[in-house]
Protein backbone atom coordinates (compact mmCIF):
# COMPACT_ATOMS: atom_id res chain seq x y z
CA UNK A 1 0.00 0.00 0.00
CA UNK A 2 1.45 3.32 -1.08
CA UNK A 3 1.26 6.45 1.39
CA UNK A 4 -1.24 9.26 0.10
CA UNK A 5 0.14 11.85 2.79
CA UNK A 6 3.78 12.16 4.80
CA UNK A 7 4.09 14.37 7.08
CA UNK A 8 8.54 15.04 8.08
CA UNK A 9 9.42 17.06 10.98
CA UNK A 10 6.34 19.48 11.12
CA UNK A 11 6.45 22.18 13.81
CA UNK A 12 3.34 24.22 14.24
CA UNK A 13 3.06 27.40 16.64
CA UNK A 14 0.22 29.76 17.61
CA UNK A 15 2.01 32.59 18.51
CA UNK A 16 4.84 31.71 20.95
CA UNK A 17 3.10 28.40 21.49
CA UNK A 18 4.27 25.27 20.20
CA UNK A 19 1.26 23.10 19.18
CA UNK A 20 2.80 20.57 17.00
CA UNK A 21 6.93 19.14 18.11
CA UNK A 22 8.16 16.99 15.04
CA UNK A 23 5.96 15.07 13.47
CA UNK A 24 7.13 12.12 11.66
CA UNK A 25 3.81 9.99 10.05
CA UNK A 26 2.76 8.19 6.90
CA UNK A 27 -0.69 8.07 6.09
CA UNK A 28 -1.36 4.70 3.65
CA UNK A 29 -4.13 5.02 0.86
CA UNK A 30 -7.38 3.75 1.24
CA UNK A 31 -6.81 3.01 4.77
CA UNK A 32 -8.54 4.46 8.46
CA UNK A 33 -6.05 6.24 10.44
CA UNK A 34 -6.81 6.94 13.85
CA UNK A 35 -5.67 10.10 15.76
CA UNK A 36 -6.08 9.74 19.70
CA UNK A 37 -5.03 11.66 22.44
CA UNK A 38 -5.86 13.60 25.49
CA UNK A 39 -8.04 17.18 24.99
CA UNK A 40 -5.12 19.41 23.64
CA UNK A 41 -2.56 17.06 22.54
CA UNK A 42 -2.31 18.37 18.97
CA UNK A 43 -4.32 15.88 17.53
CA UNK A 44 -7.28 18.25 15.92
CA UNK A 45 -4.32 21.14 15.25
CA UNK A 46 -2.55 18.20 12.93
CA UNK A 47 -5.61 17.47 11.08
CA UNK A 48 -6.29 20.87 10.37
CA UNK A 49 -2.88 21.21 8.86
CA UNK A 50 -3.37 18.32 6.16
CA UNK A 51 -5.42 20.62 4.16
CA UNK A 52 -4.78 23.89 5.36
CA UNK A 53 -7.15 24.54 7.36
CA UNK A 54 -5.03 26.33 9.47
CA UNK A 55 -4.49 28.98 7.23
CA UNK A 56 -7.34 30.91 8.31
CA UNK A 57 -6.38 31.07 11.99
CA UNK A 58 -3.96 33.95 12.27
CA UNK A 59 -0.71 33.70 14.13
CA UNK A 60 0.30 30.24 12.73
CA UNK A 61 3.91 29.41 12.13
CA UNK A 62 4.50 26.18 10.30
CA UNK A 63 7.77 24.28 9.80
CA UNK A 64 8.63 20.96 8.08
CA UNK A 65 7.18 19.34 5.25
CA UNK A 66 3.72 17.45 4.17
CA UNK A 67 3.46 15.98 1.07
CA UNK A 68 0.13 15.22 -0.60
CA UNK A 69 0.75 12.31 -3.43
CA UNK A 70 4.41 13.71 -3.29
CA UNK A 71 3.49 17.28 -3.30
CA UNK A 72 4.78 19.69 -0.77
CA UNK A 73 1.67 21.50 0.42
CA UNK A 74 2.87 24.29 2.01
CA UNK A 75 4.75 25.08 -1.83
CA UNK A 76 3.80 28.93 -2.43
CA UNK A 77 2.44 27.26 -6.33
CA UNK A 78 0.03 24.90 -4.77
CA UNK A 79 -3.26 26.50 -4.78
CA UNK A 80 -4.82 25.81 -1.33
CA UNK A 81 -8.49 25.23 -2.70
CA UNK A 82 -7.61 22.44 -4.63
CA UNK A 83 -5.61 21.11 -2.24
CA UNK A 84 -9.13 21.18 -0.17
CA UNK A 85 -10.81 19.78 -2.77
CA UNK A 86 -8.44 16.76 -2.92
CA UNK A 87 -8.28 16.79 0.66
CA UNK A 88 -11.83 17.08 2.29
CA UNK A 89 -13.02 17.83 5.74
CA UNK A 90 -15.89 16.67 8.17
CA UNK A 91 -16.15 18.93 11.08
CA UNK A 92 -16.82 17.97 14.61
CA UNK A 93 -20.04 19.66 14.96
CA UNK A 94 -22.40 19.40 11.65
CA UNK A 95 -22.02 22.57 9.59
CA UNK A 96 -24.64 22.15 6.67
CA UNK A 97 -25.06 25.55 5.30
CA UNK A 98 -28.66 26.88 5.89
CA UNK A 99 -30.04 26.18 2.56
CA UNK A 100 -31.77 23.46 1.02
CA UNK A 101 -30.20 19.95 0.98
CA UNK A 102 -29.74 19.57 -2.32
CA UNK A 103 -28.23 23.02 -2.66
CA UNK A 104 -25.83 21.59 0.08
CA UNK A 105 -24.43 18.99 -1.14
CA UNK A 106 -24.24 20.79 -4.73
CA UNK A 107 -22.36 23.60 -3.36
CA UNK A 108 -18.49 21.66 -3.98
CA UNK A 109 -19.17 20.74 -7.54
CA UNK A 110 -20.75 24.03 -7.80
CA UNK A 111 -18.10 25.36 -6.69
CA UNK A 112 -15.51 23.86 -9.04
CA UNK A 113 -17.60 24.93 -12.00
CA UNK A 114 -20.36 22.17 -12.60
CA UNK A 115 -23.55 23.77 -13.83
CA UNK A 116 -25.03 20.74 -15.35
CA UNK A 117 -28.82 20.17 -13.98
CA UNK A 118 -28.53 16.24 -14.76
CA UNK A 119 -24.84 15.96 -13.69
CA UNK A 120 -25.50 17.78 -10.54
CA UNK A 121 -28.50 15.61 -9.69
CA UNK A 122 -26.41 12.63 -10.19
CA UNK A 123 -23.99 14.25 -7.68
CA UNK A 124 -25.75 14.86 -5.39
CA UNK A 125 -27.53 11.79 -5.69
CA UNK A 126 -24.55 9.05 -5.22
CA UNK A 127 -23.32 11.57 -2.48
CA UNK A 128 -26.22 11.16 -0.36
CA UNK A 129 -26.07 6.82 -1.23
CA UNK A 130 -22.26 7.00 -0.39
CA UNK A 131 -23.34 8.50 2.98
CA UNK A 132 -25.68 6.28 3.67
CA UNK A 133 -28.42 8.87 4.01
CA UNK A 134 -30.16 9.36 0.60
CA UNK A 135 -33.19 6.90 1.60
CA UNK A 136 -33.99 9.35 4.34
CA UNK A 137 -33.48 12.70 2.56
CA UNK A 138 -34.70 11.51 -1.26
CA UNK A 139 -38.28 13.26 -0.65
CA UNK A 140 -37.21 16.31 0.66
CA UNK A 141 -33.88 17.23 -1.15
CA UNK A 142 -35.69 20.85 -1.55
CA UNK A 143 -36.09 21.17 2.62
CA UNK A 144 -33.60 23.21 4.55
CA UNK A 145 -30.94 21.07 5.42
CA UNK A 146 -30.74 22.74 9.34
CA UNK A 147 -34.34 20.95 9.56
CA UNK A 148 -33.10 17.08 10.28
CA UNK A 149 -31.79 15.51 13.05
CA UNK A 150 -27.32 16.30 14.32
CA UNK A 151 -27.34 12.74 13.25
CA UNK A 152 -28.33 13.10 9.75
CA UNK A 153 -26.97 16.62 9.30
CA UNK A 154 -23.24 14.91 10.04
CA UNK A 155 -23.95 12.04 7.35
CA UNK A 156 -24.99 15.43 5.24
CA UNK A 157 -21.67 16.67 6.06
CA UNK A 158 -19.97 13.80 4.59
CA UNK A 159 -22.27 13.31 1.97
CA UNK A 160 -21.09 17.17 0.82
CA UNK A 161 -17.82 16.33 1.44
CA UNK A 162 -17.86 12.99 -0.77
CA UNK A 163 -19.54 15.39 -3.47
CA UNK A 164 -16.36 16.99 -4.64
CA UNK A 165 -14.84 13.50 -5.15
CA UNK A 166 -11.67 13.48 -2.36
CA UNK A 167 -9.06 11.31 -2.47
CA UNK A 168 -8.80 11.81 1.58
CA UNK A 169 -11.44 12.72 4.11
CA UNK A 170 -10.84 14.07 7.36
CA UNK A 171 -12.94 13.91 10.26
CA UNK A 172 -12.68 15.87 13.64
CA UNK A 173 -14.67 14.07 16.28
CA UNK A 174 -17.34 13.65 13.97
CA UNK A 175 -19.26 11.58 16.44
CA UNK A 176 -18.74 13.40 19.60
CA UNK A 177 -22.04 15.19 19.00
CA UNK A 178 -23.89 12.23 18.12
CA UNK A 179 -26.37 10.24 20.04
CA UNK A 180 -25.20 6.08 20.18
CA UNK A 181 -27.35 4.80 17.18
CA UNK A 182 -25.57 8.00 15.02
CA UNK A 183 -22.47 7.17 15.99
CA UNK A 184 -22.59 3.67 14.62
CA UNK A 185 -23.84 4.60 11.45
CA UNK A 186 -20.96 7.35 11.09
CA UNK A 187 -18.49 4.14 11.85
CA UNK A 188 -20.32 2.37 9.77
CA UNK A 189 -19.80 4.74 6.79
CA UNK A 190 -16.82 4.99 7.54
CA UNK A 191 -15.53 1.64 7.21
CA UNK A 192 -17.61 1.38 4.12
CA UNK A 193 -16.13 4.54 2.45
CA UNK A 194 -12.55 3.48 2.86
CA UNK A 195 -12.72 1.64 -0.04
CA UNK A 196 -12.37 4.50 -2.04
CA UNK A 197 -11.31 6.70 -0.01
CA UNK A 198 -8.54 7.62 2.80
CA UNK A 199 -9.98 8.32 6.55
CA UNK A 200 -8.58 10.20 8.88
CA UNK A 201 -10.20 10.53 12.24
CA UNK A 202 -9.96 12.63 15.54
CA UNK A 203 -11.48 10.67 17.62
CA UNK A 204 -11.33 10.65 21.73
CA UNK A 205 -12.69 7.70 21.66
CA UNK A 206 -10.51 4.42 21.89
CA UNK A 207 -13.06 1.85 21.45
CA UNK A 208 -13.89 3.62 18.46
CA UNK A 209 -10.38 3.56 17.30
CA UNK A 210 -9.88 0.01 18.16
CA UNK A 211 -13.78 -0.59 16.34
CA UNK A 212 -12.33 1.10 12.51
CA UNK A 213 -9.13 1.77 12.09
CA UNK A 214 -6.28 0.26 10.66
CA UNK A 215 -3.01 2.51 11.55
CA UNK A 216 -3.44 4.61 14.72
CA UNK A 217 -1.51 7.57 16.15
CA UNK A 218 -1.23 8.51 19.61
CA UNK A 219 -0.33 12.45 20.38
CA UNK A 220 0.55 13.89 23.31
CA UNK A 221 1.76 17.59 24.03
CA UNK A 222 2.35 18.29 20.43
CA UNK A 223 4.59 14.91 20.14
CA UNK A 224 3.63 12.07 17.97
CA UNK A 225 4.38 9.64 20.50
CA UNK A 226 4.19 6.33 18.44
CA UNK A 227 2.06 4.98 15.35
CA UNK A 228 1.41 1.74 13.64
CA UNK A 229 -0.95 -0.98 13.32
CA UNK A 230 -4.12 -0.11 15.59
CA UNK A 231 -3.85 -4.12 17.02
CA UNK A 232 -0.42 -3.36 17.57
CA UNK A 233 -0.79 -0.39 19.37
CA UNK A 234 -3.64 -1.22 21.72
CA UNK A 235 -2.16 -5.04 22.07
CA UNK A 236 1.57 -4.46 22.75
CA UNK A 237 2.47 -0.63 22.65
CA UNK A 238 6.00 0.60 22.41
CA UNK A 239 6.08 3.52 24.46
CA UNK A 240 5.21 3.63 28.14
CA UNK A 241 3.03 6.72 27.95
CA UNK A 242 0.90 5.20 25.11
CA UNK A 243 0.67 2.35 27.38
CA UNK A 244 -0.13 4.47 30.28
CA UNK A 245 -3.10 5.98 28.02
CA UNK A 246 -4.40 3.51 26.52
CA UNK A 247 -5.26 1.37 29.96
CA UNK A 248 -7.10 4.49 31.38
CA UNK A 249 -3.69 5.87 33.66
CA UNK A 250 -4.22 9.56 32.11
CA UNK A 251 -6.12 10.88 29.66
CA UNK B 1 -39.00 30.46 55.95
CA UNK B 2 -41.39 30.54 53.12
CA UNK B 3 -44.18 30.94 55.04
CA UNK B 4 -43.11 34.37 56.51
CA UNK B 5 -44.92 37.38 55.96
CA UNK B 6 -43.57 39.80 53.74
CA UNK B 7 -42.89 42.71 56.23
CA UNK B 8 -44.98 46.26 55.87
CA UNK B 9 -42.18 48.29 55.32
CA UNK B 10 -41.15 46.24 52.33
CA UNK B 11 -44.65 45.88 51.17
CA UNK B 12 -45.03 49.76 51.23
CA UNK B 13 -41.50 49.95 49.25
CA UNK B 14 -42.64 47.29 46.32
CA UNK B 15 -46.07 49.20 45.59
CA UNK B 16 -44.56 52.63 45.66
CA UNK B 17 -41.98 51.21 43.11
CA UNK B 18 -44.13 49.76 40.82
CA UNK B 19 -46.79 52.53 40.62
CA UNK B 20 -43.49 54.93 40.18
CA UNK B 21 -42.64 52.55 36.92
CA UNK B 22 -46.20 52.46 35.72
CA UNK B 23 -46.46 55.87 35.98
CA UNK B 24 -42.88 56.46 33.94
CA UNK B 25 -44.57 54.17 31.35
CA UNK B 26 -47.74 55.51 31.12
CA UNK B 27 -46.25 59.15 30.54
CA UNK B 28 -44.06 57.15 27.84
CA UNK B 29 -47.06 55.75 26.45
CA UNK B 30 -49.08 59.20 26.57
CA UNK B 31 -46.49 60.97 25.07
CA UNK B 32 -46.05 59.06 21.69
CA UNK B 33 -49.85 58.43 21.50
CA UNK B 34 -50.01 62.28 22.19
CA UNK B 35 -47.71 63.56 19.32
CA UNK B 36 -49.05 61.39 16.70
CA UNK B 37 -53.03 61.98 17.48
CA UNK B 38 -52.01 65.85 17.37
CA UNK B 39 -49.67 65.89 14.56
CA UNK B 40 -52.62 63.67 12.58
CA UNK B 41 -55.84 65.44 13.90
CA UNK B 42 -54.14 68.61 12.44
CA UNK B 43 -52.29 67.43 9.60
CA UNK B 44 -54.45 64.68 7.96
CA UNK B 45 -57.80 67.50 7.72
CA UNK B 46 -55.05 69.33 5.26
CA UNK B 47 -54.13 66.86 2.77
CA UNK B 48 -56.04 67.16 -0.44
CA UNK B 49 -55.24 65.30 -4.08
CA UNK B 50 -54.42 68.76 -5.12
CA UNK B 51 -51.74 69.01 -2.37
CA UNK B 52 -50.59 65.79 -3.01
CA UNK B 53 -50.32 66.27 -6.85
CA UNK B 54 -49.33 70.03 -7.99
CA UNK B 55 -46.82 72.47 -7.19
CA UNK B 56 -47.23 75.41 -5.30
CA UNK B 57 -48.18 78.54 -7.59
CA UNK B 58 -48.62 82.00 -6.14
CA UNK B 59 -50.53 83.14 -9.84
CA UNK B 60 -53.31 80.62 -8.38
CA UNK B 61 -52.52 80.76 -4.83
CA UNK B 62 -52.38 77.02 -4.63
CA UNK B 63 -49.61 74.95 -2.64
CA UNK B 64 -48.80 71.47 -3.72
CA UNK B 65 -45.88 69.34 -2.37
CA UNK B 66 -45.72 67.02 -5.33
CA UNK B 67 -42.06 68.78 -6.22
CA UNK B 68 -40.54 68.13 -1.99
CA UNK B 69 -42.32 64.53 -2.57
CA UNK B 70 -40.44 63.89 -5.53
CA UNK B 71 -37.42 65.49 -4.11
CA UNK B 72 -37.59 63.06 -1.42
CA UNK B 73 -37.70 60.49 -3.10
CA UNK B 74 -34.64 61.45 -5.39
CA UNK B 75 -32.06 61.96 -2.52
CA UNK B 76 -33.56 58.97 -0.90
CA UNK B 77 -32.86 56.90 -4.07
CA UNK B 78 -29.60 58.84 -4.91
CA UNK B 79 -27.98 58.36 -1.47
CA UNK B 80 -28.87 54.72 -0.87
CA UNK B 81 -26.79 53.82 -4.46
CA UNK B 82 -23.95 55.27 -3.24
CA UNK B 83 -23.71 54.92 0.22
CA UNK B 84 -25.31 50.98 -0.06
CA UNK B 85 -22.44 49.57 -2.31
CA UNK B 86 -19.66 51.61 -0.13
CA UNK B 87 -20.98 50.63 3.54
CA UNK B 88 -21.37 47.21 2.15
CA UNK B 89 -18.27 46.92 0.86
CA UNK B 90 -16.35 48.61 3.94
CA UNK B 91 -18.01 46.36 6.04
CA UNK B 92 -17.01 42.91 4.05
CA UNK B 93 -13.58 44.53 3.77
CA UNK B 94 -12.98 45.08 7.16
CA UNK B 95 -15.14 41.85 8.66
CA UNK B 96 -13.58 39.05 6.16
CA UNK B 97 -10.20 40.42 4.60
CA UNK B 98 -8.24 42.92 6.82
CA UNK B 99 -5.85 41.34 8.91
CA UNK B 100 -4.53 44.34 11.23
CA UNK B 101 -7.26 44.43 14.55
CA UNK B 102 -5.56 47.46 15.29
CA UNK B 103 -6.64 49.79 12.14
CA UNK B 104 -9.78 47.59 11.75
CA UNK B 105 -10.47 48.89 15.35
CA UNK B 106 -9.80 52.35 14.52
CA UNK B 107 -11.90 52.77 11.70
CA UNK B 108 -14.74 50.89 13.70
CA UNK B 109 -14.04 53.94 16.53
CA UNK B 110 -14.03 56.70 13.81
CA UNK B 111 -17.30 55.27 12.09
CA UNK B 112 -18.97 55.32 15.55
CA UNK B 113 -17.86 59.10 16.82
CA UNK B 114 -18.61 59.84 12.74
CA UNK B 115 -22.44 58.28 13.62
CA UNK B 116 -22.87 61.05 16.69
CA UNK B 117 -21.73 64.20 15.34
CA UNK B 118 -24.77 66.56 14.86
CA UNK B 119 -26.29 66.53 11.58
CA UNK B 120 -25.61 70.46 11.35
CA UNK B 121 -21.95 69.98 10.97
CA UNK B 122 -22.31 67.66 8.21
CA UNK B 123 -24.51 70.12 6.22
CA UNK B 124 -21.55 72.70 6.37
CA UNK B 125 -18.94 71.02 5.18
CA UNK B 126 -21.28 69.40 2.55
CA UNK B 127 -22.05 73.13 1.66
CA UNK B 128 -18.33 74.00 1.72
CA UNK B 129 -16.94 70.46 -0.04
CA UNK B 130 -19.35 69.56 -2.30
CA UNK B 131 -21.26 72.54 -3.17
CA UNK B 132 -18.45 75.54 -3.43
CA UNK B 133 -15.06 73.11 -3.56
CA UNK B 134 -16.54 70.49 -5.93
CA UNK B 135 -18.70 73.34 -7.35
CA UNK B 136 -21.72 71.60 -7.41
CA UNK B 137 -23.63 74.41 -6.25
CA UNK B 138 -27.21 74.04 -3.98
CA UNK B 139 -28.26 70.61 -5.55
CA UNK B 140 -30.45 67.00 -4.85
CA UNK B 141 -27.08 66.19 -5.51
CA UNK B 142 -24.42 67.94 -3.09
CA UNK B 143 -27.62 66.96 -0.17
CA UNK B 144 -27.21 63.45 -1.25
CA UNK B 145 -23.92 62.98 -1.02
CA UNK B 146 -24.00 64.99 2.09
CA UNK B 147 -26.43 61.83 3.73
CA UNK B 148 -23.99 59.90 2.01
CA UNK B 149 -21.48 60.67 4.75
CA UNK B 150 -23.80 61.12 7.31
CA UNK B 151 -25.29 57.31 6.70
CA UNK B 152 -21.94 55.53 5.87
CA UNK B 153 -20.91 54.78 9.35
CA UNK B 154 -24.40 53.54 10.26
CA UNK B 155 -24.73 51.16 6.90
CA UNK B 156 -21.20 49.82 7.52
CA UNK B 157 -21.50 48.86 11.16
CA UNK B 158 -25.11 47.35 10.78
CA UNK B 159 -23.35 45.38 8.12
CA UNK B 160 -20.60 44.18 10.61
CA UNK B 161 -22.19 43.61 12.97
CA UNK B 162 -24.29 40.73 10.93
CA UNK B 163 -21.29 39.93 8.78
CA UNK B 164 -19.99 38.51 12.64
CA UNK B 165 -23.23 36.53 13.57
CA UNK B 166 -22.87 33.94 10.86
CA UNK B 167 -20.83 31.31 12.41
CA UNK B 168 -17.77 31.01 11.78
CA UNK B 169 -18.84 27.07 11.26
CA UNK B 170 -20.52 27.87 7.95
CA UNK B 171 -17.43 29.78 6.80
CA UNK B 172 -14.91 26.80 7.76
CA UNK B 173 -17.76 24.53 5.73
CA UNK B 174 -17.23 26.20 2.61
CA UNK B 175 -13.33 26.31 2.64
CA UNK B 176 -12.91 22.55 3.80
CA UNK B 177 -14.74 21.77 -0.05
CA UNK B 178 -12.25 24.10 -1.66
CA UNK B 179 -14.37 27.83 -2.20
CA UNK B 180 -12.80 30.58 -2.55
CA UNK B 181 -12.55 33.63 -0.16
CA UNK B 182 -14.81 35.36 -2.28
CA UNK B 183 -17.01 32.71 -2.98
CA UNK B 184 -17.42 31.84 0.19
CA UNK B 185 -18.29 35.46 1.46
CA UNK B 186 -20.93 35.74 -1.64
CA UNK B 187 -22.49 32.59 -1.40
CA UNK B 188 -22.69 31.91 2.48
CA UNK B 189 -21.86 34.69 4.91
CA UNK B 190 -24.23 37.60 2.30
CA UNK B 191 -27.24 35.38 1.96
CA UNK B 192 -26.62 34.43 6.01
CA UNK B 193 -26.53 38.16 7.21
CA UNK B 194 -29.31 39.65 4.10
CA UNK B 195 -31.73 40.53 6.47
CA UNK B 196 -29.12 42.48 9.38
CA UNK B 197 -28.07 44.78 6.13
CA UNK B 198 -31.60 45.32 4.85
CA UNK B 199 -32.67 46.34 8.18
CA UNK B 200 -29.53 48.91 8.13
CA UNK B 201 -30.64 50.07 5.02
CA UNK B 202 -34.69 50.71 5.80
CA UNK B 203 -33.39 52.08 9.00
CA UNK B 204 -31.38 54.78 6.77
CA UNK B 205 -34.22 55.49 4.91
CA UNK B 206 -35.63 56.48 7.89
CA UNK B 207 -32.51 58.90 8.51
CA UNK B 208 -32.48 60.44 5.51
CA UNK B 209 -36.30 60.66 5.53
CA UNK B 210 -36.26 63.00 8.51
CA UNK B 211 -33.14 64.52 8.25
CA UNK B 212 -33.49 68.58 7.62
CA UNK B 213 -30.27 70.36 9.00
CA UNK B 214 -27.50 69.12 6.67
CA UNK B 215 -30.08 69.35 3.37
CA UNK B 216 -31.23 72.95 4.52
CA UNK B 217 -27.07 73.76 3.42
CA UNK B 218 -27.12 71.58 0.57
CA UNK B 219 -30.31 70.82 -1.60
CA UNK B 220 -31.89 74.28 -1.02
CA UNK B 221 -35.36 75.32 -0.99
CA UNK B 222 -36.72 74.84 -4.01
CA UNK B 223 -40.18 73.85 -5.26
CA UNK B 224 -39.54 73.36 -9.07
CA UNK B 225 -40.94 69.84 -10.45
CA UNK B 226 -38.29 67.96 -12.04
CA UNK B 227 -37.10 64.90 -13.51
CA UNK B 228 -34.67 61.83 -11.80
CA UNK B 229 -31.00 64.46 -13.75
CA UNK B 230 -32.56 67.50 -13.56
CA UNK B 231 -33.70 67.40 -10.14
CA UNK B 232 -30.31 65.96 -9.34
CA UNK B 233 -28.90 69.07 -10.87
CA UNK B 234 -30.70 71.38 -9.52
CA UNK B 235 -32.08 73.23 -6.05
CA UNK B 236 -34.95 71.47 -3.98
CA UNK B 237 -36.22 71.18 -0.68
CA UNK B 238 -37.12 67.46 0.63
CA UNK B 239 -40.51 67.21 2.87
CA UNK B 240 -38.65 67.81 6.32
CA UNK B 241 -36.94 70.90 4.46
CA UNK B 242 -40.20 71.92 3.01
CA UNK B 243 -42.28 71.89 6.23
CA UNK B 244 -39.84 74.37 7.70
CA UNK B 245 -40.12 76.54 4.72
CA UNK B 246 -43.94 76.07 4.79
CA UNK B 247 -43.70 77.10 8.96
CA UNK B 248 -41.43 79.26 9.63
CA UNK B 249 -41.08 81.34 6.96
CA UNK B 250 -44.51 81.54 5.25
CA UNK B 251 -47.06 80.41 8.29
CA UNK B 252 -48.26 78.12 6.36
CA UNK B 253 -49.37 75.77 9.04
CA UNK B 254 -51.23 73.42 7.86
CA UNK B 255 -49.50 72.74 4.60
CA UNK B 256 -46.90 71.55 7.48
CA UNK B 257 -48.85 69.14 9.42
CA UNK B 258 -49.74 67.54 6.22
CA UNK B 259 -46.56 66.75 5.82
CA UNK B 260 -45.72 66.34 9.42
CA UNK B 261 -48.34 63.51 9.02
CA UNK B 262 -47.00 62.34 5.78
CA UNK B 263 -43.61 61.92 7.02
CA UNK B 264 -45.09 60.40 10.49
CA UNK B 265 -46.69 57.62 8.82
CA UNK B 266 -44.18 56.99 6.29
CA UNK B 267 -41.58 56.54 9.61
CA UNK B 268 -44.63 54.38 10.69
CA UNK B 269 -44.07 51.84 7.85
CA UNK B 270 -40.74 52.04 7.49
CA UNK B 271 -39.90 50.67 10.83
CA UNK B 272 -42.90 48.26 10.25
CA UNK B 273 -41.17 47.10 7.18
CA UNK B 274 -37.82 46.27 9.35
CA UNK B 275 -39.20 44.74 11.72
CA UNK B 276 -41.56 42.48 9.13
CA UNK B 277 -37.83 41.92 6.65
CA UNK B 278 -36.11 40.61 9.80
CA UNK B 279 -38.45 38.73 10.65
CA UNK B 280 -39.13 36.72 7.48
CA UNK B 281 -35.48 36.40 7.15
CA UNK B 282 -35.72 34.63 10.47
CA UNK B 283 -38.39 32.54 9.72
CA UNK B 284 -36.60 31.42 6.32
CA UNK B 285 -33.57 30.21 7.74
CA UNK B 286 -35.12 28.39 10.58
CA UNK B 287 -36.88 26.22 7.84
Amino acid sequence: MSNIMTAENLCLWYGNTQALKSVNIEIPEKSITALIGPSGCGKSTFLKTLNRMNDLIPGVKITGDVSYNGTNIFDPSVDVNELRRDVGMVFQKPNPFPMSIYDNIAYGPRTHGIKNKAKLDDIVEKALRDAAIWDEVKDRLKKNALGLSGGQQQRLCIARALAVKPKVLLMDEPTSALDPISTSRIEELALQLKDEYTIIIVTHNMQQSVRISDNTAFFLLGELVEWGNTERLFSQPNDKRTEDYITGRFG
Amino acid sequence: MLTQKISKKRRAYITVMRTLMLISALATAALVLFLVIYVFAKGLPNITWELLSTKPSYLQNRIGILPDILNTVYIVLATLLIVIPLGVGAAIYLTEYASNKKVVGIIEYAAETLSGIPSIIYGLVGMLFFCQFLNMKTSLLAGALTLVIMNLPTVMRTTQESLKTVPQSYREGAFGLGAGKWRVIRTVVLPGCVDGVITGCILSVGRILGESAALLFTAGFAHALNGVIEGLTSPGATLTVALYVYAKEQGEFGVSFSIAAILMILTILINLSATLVSRYFNKRRKL
